[in-house]
């Protein structure tokens, strides 16, 4: 067990805001370094489980393993211990202030001294979990301007997607856009939902983390058979945002293929007992994203579907 | 003067419809200047402002003050569904509006409500956004813009407040309504006033003043407009505004005031022990200049940005 702080930062009353990792250093020789990071956003837990998982199971395999595992369950800790997405008393969303900086306040400097310390590994893996709202395959998100040497990277995490999605200036405040700046490559997953963790997606994403660590070198035995990926872009990506206000129920499963036209869920009005309005499939393909919570607004976002060649 | 709904989308089946109101004035077929208030919730100073603001243009109109070729828009409010509930961003994702400009009406709830109030207000000449700042505290009064290669720094004067200044964006910059503005073409401002949640009514009056000089100026209401002569104004880059960070957690209690001129060395504030009442740290001037920002929480982490300075030694 070696648990090191990555940046220390006194809080008001008696008690410190600690970043901290694992770090799991293998018997086998090697020098590589692979970091898995998850808990920027508070409410998003499933990473939470492939943390504990994969620290459980190299903790067992430390004679096959070849180099370092940085494992950072929580970049904030504030958020997670109070069930808030964001870094408490703060505006910005953590992922929009990276790569920090010493000369800014103090959620600027811990972000900056993030990066600092995965600087440098030969992958790192930002895993997170939608939001409250939407359910999400297992899926790894790929800014097109790092598709090139990303996606070759990706194919072996076992995750069911890989989204290659147009750039935006607005991103370049991620830490994955970040890292991957600087050399050091980031996979970005989305999986599952918020507040919660769905055991079935972290025990995918751990077998694949463990294969991708095989196929590196990093770490010697078996290696598990993952599922080969879809790839796709923005292009086969459509969006169903509700209308109408009201409370949305679904009529179509999570990971279905639905058809053009199909519904894919109601907006309901508790009130009257009307049907405010039938959301349908804008086309045939997978339902990758589904509305997980009930109350919604004109706007809310419903479902996304993966069309093309599937 | 006339009261236009700019925006509503569907009431959620017990709320009332959310909705956007303009408040329109002189030739609405002209777009010569709009005006943004508070886009959250929090931010009663800028709603506060923008009523001020009406008030006066409904009297200068009456007057026969404003020029019959200019048009003014002034929206009070985007962020009514927030404040109405005591939330500084959208309730029920707790997204921002002014970060999601130029909005999308076919997008997330959010971007709805920023395309709706962007379609009202691009495309004028000049735009003047009530701003609040994503650290809690107070600046001096004064008006920012952002560097985009299309802002003009040369009218900033013309409201007359004591700094300018210009802001080089950040990524997350490129989403909010001053940044927008410019790049559809309007020359756009951002005026700090006073702290959000509260009301500070000297300060209130003072930025109307200023948008009153800058309209005054600007031609677009009559040089007869009884105005105050406003204060020369200081340009500063972002990056002259020294932050002072502090080396211990704990309450913070400032001593020097907000505008006034410190030395080097300078005593300006102090961190307490909360458990202790022993001081923890004393916070000195690092730099000459005048006392731009202070942080208006009491309690805070260490590394706070507790005070900014501005460097005014090479103007």
């Amino acid at each position: 067990m070696n648990i090191r702080d990555v940046v220390r930062v006194h809080l008001p009353i008696g008690e410190d805001l600690a970043i901290q990792k694992n770090r799991i250093i293998g018997n086998a020789p090697g020098k590589k370094r692979i970091c898995i990071i998850t808990g920027t956003h508070g409410d998003e837990l499933e990473g939470q489980y492939v943390a504990w998982s994969l620290a459980r199971i190299l903790n067992e395999r430390l004679d096959d393993l070849h180099g370092i595992v940085d494992i950072y369950p929580s970049l904030n800790p504030l958020g997670i211990s109070t069930i808030e997405r964001g870094l408490p008393g703060f505006d910005l969303d953590m992922n929009r202030i990276f790569p920090g900086s010493d000369e800014f306040s103090a959620n600027e400097y811990v972000a900056g001294k993030i990066v600092e310390d995965i600087k440098g590994a030969d992958l790192s893996i930002d895993i997170h979990a939608s939001n409250i709202f939407l359910r999400e395959l297992p899926q790894i998100r790929i800014n097109e301007k790092t598709a090139d040497t990303l996606v070759p990277m990706a194919k072996d995490l076992n995750m069911d997607l890989i989204w290659i999605h147009s750039a935006a200036t607005v991103l370049e405040s991620t830490l994955a856009w970040s890292l991957n700046s600087i050399g050091t490559p980031c996979l970005v997953v989305e999986m599952g939902v918020g507040m919660r963790i769905s055991k079935e997606y972290g025990d995918r994403l751990t077998t694949g983390i463990l294969t991708k660590m095989a196929k590196m070198g990093i770490l010697d035995g078996p290696v598990m058979p993952v599922f080969p990926p879809i790839i796709s872009t923005d292009g086969y990506v459509d969006y169903i945002n509700a209308n109408q206000s009201g409370i949305f129920m679904p009529e179509a499963t999570h990971g279905s293929m639905v058809e053009k036209g199909q519904v894919v869920g109601i907006v309901a009005d508790p009130l009257t007992g009307h049907v405010r309005e039938k959301l349908r499939s804008p086309m045939n393909g997978l339902l990758f994203t589904l509305r997980e919570y009930p109350v919604v607004y004109s706007g809310s976002l419903i479902a996304r579907v993966l069309g093309g060649a599937l | 003067m006339e009261q236009k709904r700019i925006f509503s989308f569907s009431a959620f089946p017990y709320r009332q419809k959310i909705t956007i109101d303009g408040f329109y004035f002189g030739d609405t077929s002209r777009k010569t200047v709009a005006v943004v208030g508070a886009t959250r919730g929090d931010e009663y100073q800028q709603v506060l402002i923008s009523g001020l603001l009406i008030k006066r243009l409904k009297q200068l109109e009456a007057e026969g003050l404003l020029s019959s070729s200019s048009g003014i828009v002034v929206i009070p409010s985007a962020s009514q569904f927030s404040m109405n509930v005591g939330k500084r961003f959208f309730p029920v994702d707790n997204t921002d509006i002014n970060r999601m400009f130029p909005g999308y009406d076919k997008g997330e709830t959010t971007q709805r409500l920023a395309d709706g109030v962007f379609k009202a207000v691009k495309d004028y000449k000049y735009g003047i956004q009530m701003a609040s700042f994503y650290l809690h505290g107070k600046f001096v009064p004064h008006v920012r813009t952002m560097y985009t290669d299309y802002q003009d720094n040369s009218i900033a004067s013309d409201f007359g407040l004591p700094y300018f200044v210009i802001r080089h964006p950040q990524p997350i910059d490129t989403t909010t309504l001053n940044y927008n503005w410019q790049i559809f073409g309007s020359t756009a401002f951002s005026l700090y006033s006073g702290f959000n949640t509260t009301i500070d009514m000297p300060a209130a009056q003072q930025a109307v003043e200023a948008i009153i000089r800058f309209l005054v100026k600007r031609g677009v209401l009559s040089s007869r407009t009884p105005i105050t002569e406003g204060e020369k104004t200081i340009t500063l880059q972002d990056t002259s505004l020294k932050k002072v960070i502090s080396a211990a957690g704990g309450f913070f209690f400032p001593i020097a005031q907000l505008g006034q001129q410190v030395r080097k060395g300078d005593l300006l504030g102090r961190i307490i022990n909360p458990v202790t009442a022993e001081s923890s740290e004393e916070i000195y001037a690092g730099s000459d200049g005048i006392l731009f920002f202070t942080c208006s929480d009491i309690a805070v982490s260490e590394h706070t940005a507790v005070f900014g300075i501005a460097d005014t030694s090479s103007i």
